[in-house]
C-alpha cells in the first residue's frame, strides 16, 4: 500500500502534441492518499482509462512523474509497481480452470502452495464460485468471466493499489449491486488504495469517499459526494452529477444578489465582480415553484412522475430548466415563477465556480 | 409438414452432379477399373480381382515410399509449424512494416511448384548455382544428386522456404484476433513471456494452427513437383515418396494395375490420417470446452 502521487503528468497519444486538445490528458497534480476509496468520474473519452494505464505502467506518460511513497516509478514495468488492475472487458485464461486462474498472479509471484490455495478459497467465496473451481474457465457466461477477472484483481493482498476500469459494465444489476458492497467491505477489511474509473454517478457515488470527477482530460473537481452535489467546482461536476443535472442561468451578478431575466434573485452570500460569462447554478432540488409573486417568470413544459419525485420541465426565458417536487406535492396551479433557495445557489465565471467575498458556512 | 414432390428439382442438381461424376467419380471408377484386372495392351483386360491389392501390401518397394512419406511430412511439420509461429510472433503488429512483412512472406506461396523447384535445383548446383558452389568452396561436401543427407536437407528446406508462410500468415491471423486487455492482464498479473504464450496467444490461435498442421499434413504428404525437378527421387530411391513412385509405376513401368492399386490405398491412407487427425483435434477441443 502507498500513497500515489501524480507530479505535472500529462500524456498526449500523438509523437508531437500542439494544441490543447491534442492532450488526452492534461497537466495534474494530484496525491492519492494510502488507503482511501477513490471513484474516477467523467463521460466517456475523457481520459480516466488513460490515467488508470498510466498509474498501473501500461502506458508511459508524456510528460511528468509517478511516484509511489515518494519513490518515482515512472519508468518502472507495471510487475514492478505491484498494482492489481481489473478491465471493462472480462479477460479469463481460457484454457485454465477457474481455481487455476485465480491462483495465477500468485503462483507467478512463487507464492507459497498453501497459502495460494487459502487466498483462492477465500475469493471463490466472495465472488460466488466456490462450486465451479475446477471447471474451465473457456464456455463461461460473461459476467462469471468478469466475477474471476475482478477475483484474480482481489487475490493479492499485499498490492500497492487495486484499479478498476468500469469492472461492472457487463455485469447483471443484481450482481452489481452485491459486487459493489463487496469491494466496498474489502476496502474496509484491507483498506487497499482503491481507483474505480465508471462513468455511472450512482456506482462512484456508493463507491468512493472521495470522487474525482474528469472533463476533457482534466480533473475538474475532487471532493466527498456531498461536496459534488452541493459545490459543483465547475459547471460540468453540476451537469454531470444529479439526476436532472444542476440548473445553468447566465445572470449579471452585483454583490449578493443576480438579474436574471430581469428578476433579482438573492445568493446566499456577496460577490465581487464576476469577469467572463457570468452563471449561477442551482440543483432542482432547490427549486421551488409558486403562481405569482415575486421570483423568476417562467413556464411549466411538462410534468414527469419518476415514482419518488416527480420532474418539472420548465422555459425559462428559452432556457429549459428543472424543478424537483416530492411526490405528495402537487404542481401549483397556475404556477409561472420560480424561487431558488440562496444558500443552494452557486456563481460561475467561465464555467468555474466563484467562491464568495465572505466565508460561507458549508451547509451539512 | 406437407412436401410437394417437384421432379423438376433435379434438374437443378444436375450440374453438380455432372461435375463431380467427370471431375472425381468418373476417374476414380477408372483407376479401381484397373486395379482388379490385367492387361497385356491392345485393350484386352483380363480380370484380376485383388491380386494387385496383395502384390502391392506385399511390396517392400511400396512400404519404403510410404516410410520415407511419413519421415518426409514428420520433418518438414516438425520445423514448419514452430517455425511459423516463431515468425508470426515477431512480425510487427501495425504499420507499415506490418504490410511489408505480410506482403514478403506472401511471396514464396505465389510461386508454382515447378518454378520453386527449379529454383533450388538450380540454387543447389554445385558448378553454378550460389549454394551449391559456397557451400562447396567452404569445404563442406555438399551434392544432392549424390549425396543422400544432402538430397534429403535439400528437399526439406525448400519445402521450409515454400510453406512455412502458410503457417505464419494462419498463425499470425490468429495473434491478430487477441485483444489488447489481454497483454494488459497479463503485465498486471505478472506473467512471464512463455505464461503469456502458453495461456494467452496458443489458445487463442489452436483454431488457425489445427487448420494450419492440416493443410500442411495434407500437401506434403502428396508432394510430387518439387522433389521431382531437383532430385528425381534420387540418389538411388531416396528422395522418392510416394507419388513419384506411383507415377514411376504407372508412367515409367507402364503397371497400370499395381499402381491403381496403390493410388487407391494412397487415397485411403491420407483419409485416414486426416480423419484420425481432426477428430482427434476437434476432441481435444471439446473436452478443454467442458
Amino acid at each position: 500500500m502507498a500513497k500515489i502521487t501524480l507530479d505535472n503528468l500529462a500524456h498526449s497519444y500523438l509523437a508531437q502534441p500542439a494544441k490543447d486538445d491534442d492532450w488526452a490528458l492534461k497537466e495534474l497534480n494530484h496525491d492519492w492518499v494510502d488507503g482511501e476509496a477513490y471513484a474516477l468520474l467523467g463521460a466517456s473519452g475523457c481520459g480516466k482509462s488513460t490515467l488508470l494505464n498510466i498509474i498501473s505502467g501500461l502506458l508511459r506518460p508524456s510528460r511528468g512523474r509517478i511516484l509511489f511513497d515518494g519513490r518515482d516509478v515512472t519508468d518502472a514495468p507495471t510487475a514492478e509497481r505491484n498494482i492489481a488492475q481489473v478491465f471493462q472487458f472480462p479477460v479469463v485464461y481460457d484454457t485454465m480452470t477457474v481455481g487455476e486462474n485465480l491462483a495465477f498472479p500468485l503462483k507467478n509471484r512463487g507464492a507459497d502452495p498453501a497459502y495460494i490455495s487459502e487466498r483462492v478459497n477465500a475469493i471463490a467465496a466472495m465472488i460466488g464460485m466456490e462450486d465451479q473451481l475446477r471447471r474451465k474457465a473457456r464456455g463461461l457466461t460473461a459476467d462469471a468471466k468478469q466475477k474471476i477477472s475482478l477475483g484474480r484483481g482481489m487475490v493479492r493482498e499485499d498490492v500497492n493499489a487495486l484499479l478498476f476500469d468500469e469492472p461492472l459494465t457487463v455485469i447483471d444489476p443484481h450482481m452489481k449491486w452485491e459486487l459493489r458492497t463487496q469491494l466496498k467491505q474489502l476496502h474496509h477489511d484491507f483498506g487497499h488504495t482503491m481507483i474505480y474509473v465508471t462513468h455511472d454517478q450512482t456506482e462512484a457515488l456508493t463507491f468512493a469517499d472521495k470522487v474525482v470527477v474528469m472533463h476533457d482530460g482534466r480533473v475538474v473537481q475532487i471532493g466527498t459526494p456531498q461536496e459534488l452535489f452541493e459545490r459543483p467546482e465547475h459547471t460540468f461536476v453540476g451537469f454531470f452529477i444529479g439526476s436532472p443535472g444542476m440548473n445553468l442561468f447566465d445572470a449579471e451578478i452585483s454583490g449578493g444578489t443576480a438579474r436574471l431575466n430581469g428578476a433579482e434573485v438573492a445568493l446566499g452570500a456577496s460577490y465581487a465582480p464576476v469577469g467572463g460569462r457570468s452563471q449561477i447554478g442551482v440543483r432542482p432540488e432547490f427549486v421551488r415553484l409558486e403562481a405569482g409573486g415575486e421570483g423568476v417568470p417562467a413556464r411549466v413544459l411538462r410534468v414527469e412522475d419518476v415514482g419518488r419525485h416527480k420532474i418539472v420541465r420548465l422555459d425559462v426565458g428559452g432556457t429549459v430548466a428543472n424543478a424537483i417536487l416530492d411526490e405528495g406535492q402537487p404542481v401549483p396551479a397556475g404556477a409561472d415563477r420560480l424561487r431558488f433557495e440562496p444558500e443552494a445557489i452557486n456563481v460561475y465565471s467561465d464555467d468555474w465556480r466563484v467562491a464568495p467575498e465572505r466565508a460561507q458556512g458549508r451547509a451539512a | 409438414m406437407n412436401k410437394t414432390v417437384n421432379q423438376k428439382a433435379w434438374f437443378l442438381v444436375l450440374p453438380v452432379l455432372v461435375l463431380v461424376a467427370f471431375s472425381a467419380v468418373i476417374p476414380l471408377m477408372t483407376v479401381v477399373n484397373y486395379s482388379v484386372q490385367d492387361t497385356f495392351g491392345n485393350n484386352v483386360f483380363f480380370w484380376a480381382g485383388l491380386d494387385w491389392f496383395e502384390q502391392m501390401l506385399e511390396s517392400e518397394r511400396m512400404w519404403n515410399a510410404l516410410g520415407r512419406q511419413l519421415i518426409f511430412s514428420g520433418i518438414i511439420l516438425a520445423i514448419e509449424v514452430p517455425l511459423g509461429i516463431f515468425v508470426a510472433l515477431n512480425m510487427p503488429k501495425k504499420g507499415f512494416w506490418a504490410s511489408f512483412c505480410l506482403v514478403l512472406m506472401s511471396l514464396p506461396l505465389l510461386i508454382p511448384w515447378n518454378v520453386v523447384g527449379t529454383i533450388w535445383q538450380i540454387f543447389g548446383r554445385v558448378d553454378i548455382g550460389l549454394l551449391g558452389y559456397t557451400l562447396d568452396k567452404l569445404g563442406i561436401s555438399y551434392n544432392y544428386t549424390q549425396d543422400f543427407v544432402a538430397a534429403w536437407a535439400t528437399v526439406i528446406v525448400m519445402d521450409v522456404w515454400h510453406w512455412t508462410s502458410l503457417v505464419a500468415l494462419l498463425a499470425y491471423a490468429g495473434l491478430q484476433s487477441i485483444p489488447d486487455a489481454y497483454y494488459q492482464a497479463a503485465k498486471i498479473d505478472q506473467a512471464s513471456r512463455w505464461s503469456v504464450f502458453r495461456y494467452i496467444e496458443l489458445p487463442k490461435m489452436a483454431g488457425v494452427l489445427m487448420i494450419a498442421i492440416l493443410l500442411r499434413f495434407m500437401d506434403s504428404f502428396m508432394i510430387y513437383t518439387e522433389p521431382f525437378v531437383v532430385t528425381g527421387g534420387g540418389p538411388g530411391n531416396a528422395t522418392t515418396f510416394l507419388s513419384i513412385d506411383l507415377v514411376k509405376m504407372a508412367l515409367g513401368q507402364f503397371d497400370l494395375g499395381p499402381a491403381a492399386a496403390f493410388s487407391i490405398m494412397y487415397f485411403l491412407v491420407i483419409l485416414l490420417i486426416s480423419w484420425v487427425f481432426y477428430t482427434v483435434m476437434t476432441n481435444l477441443d471439446k473436452r478443454e470446452g467442458r
